[in-house]
């Protein structure tokens, strides 16, 4: 997995990948669709109607994706106001008021002090907030996600490959996911400041050794596209 | 668009407003965008976002990531509380995390 992106002509980017790695980018990237779902709770995409008998358990990634991309969902929903219960999906959607990551404000805040009344305002905005931000945050990031499916299904790999070129306006795009997908790796690995040395240096016994190759891969391609695309 | 601007009755006088308002109101206290640190995020990237979405210069771009990096937290932007919570949003779509507060 040595592959990186290089800049490309008018401002795009390329890359060789092989089959095995656009599996990978492809699967983890149909992963973290199904997970962001259609913009509110709950996020089950209702599947396209299948012929009794026929389908029914036949959850292959082209299926489910066809499932996200069939729905159009209403746009005028309001969104949820409380945050995802899942710890990727509040990663990817955190409140927008209040302390931000780390510990909140201590549950044992007196009743009528000002920390206690501030940690409810702070509650009640980041509700409201949400309420009409997330379901366009959910369709800005599906949308960009589906991009990158699309752009790896349209590769033909041969034995050695297939060369993935980029124009500017996808290289955003797949940016944008492949930042997505290592924060929904890295939550998923509880990557903090102090855990790099254990996490990277797993026995191969330990079943998170192939999330944290991916990780630190979806890391290299993530620096690499950045290197192309500043200025 | 000409005529349409054309048609504009532009004979309405407005009433000339003879006195200056007495008080001015307290401009309101303004709000920022704080951006706080994580273990994922790319440094490459958060200077690129900066860059990219507030149009800083690589410097200013890079000297805000180090902060959020060394500190924990930085004010990347300030404004109306409509506007930080534009940032805010706009932070959260590239992934990075970001809240807004009154500045006092």
């Amino acid at each position: 997995m040595a592959g990186q992106f290089e800049p490309a002509e008018a401002g795009g980017a390329a890359i060789a990948l092989d089959e095995v790695e656009i599996s990978i980018l492809r699967s983890l990237t149909v992963q973290l669709l199904e997970l962001i779902g259609p913009g509110t709770e709950p996020a089950e995409p209702p599947r396209p109607e299948t012929p009794p008998g026929e389908g029914a358990k036949g959850d292959s990634m082209e299926e489910e994706l066809a499932g996200i991309e069939a729905v159009s969902w209403p746009s005028f929903a309001d969104g949820p106001s409380e945050p995802p219960s899942d710890p990727v999906l509040a990663r990817l959607f955190p409140d927008a008021y209040g302390p931000g990551p780390g510990p909140g404000p201590s549950p044992e805040a007196e009743p009528g002090s000002d920390e206690a009344a501030r940690a409810r305002h702070d509650r009640g905005a980041s509700a409201e907030f949400r309420r009409y931000t997330e379901n366009d945050l959910r369709a800005r990031k599906r949308e960009d996600g589906l991009a990158v499916v699309r752009s790896l299904d349209a590769l033909t790999p041969g034995d050695r490959g297939a060369v993935l070129t980029l124009g500017p306006e996808e290289s955003r795009r797949w940016l944008g996911t492949l930042n997505d997908l290592r924060l929904a790796l890295g939550t998923r690995l509880e990557v903090s400041d102090d855990s790099d040395d254990e996490l990277y240096s797993l026995p191969d016994s330990d079943e998170r050794k192939p999330l944290v190759m991916a990780y630190l891969w979806l890391g290299s391609l993530q620096e690499t596209l950045v290197e192309t695309l500043t200025p | 668009m000409g005529p349409v601007s054309v048609a504009t009755p532009m004979e309405i006088e407005r009433p000339e407003t003879s006195e200056e308002p007495v008080e001015v109101p307290e401009p309101d206290v303004p709000w920022v965008t704080v951006v706080h640190n994580d273990p994922v995020n790319l440094m490459s990237y958060v200077t690129y976002v900066f860059q990219a979405y507030f149009g800083y210069s690589k410097e200013k771009a890079k000297k805000l990531m180090l902060d959020v990096h060394h500190k924990g937290r930085a004010i990347v932007s300030s404004g109306t509380r409509e506007e930080m919570e534009r940032d805010v949003q706009a932070m959260h779509s590239y992934g990075l995390w970001a809240t807004l507060t009154q500045d006092r």
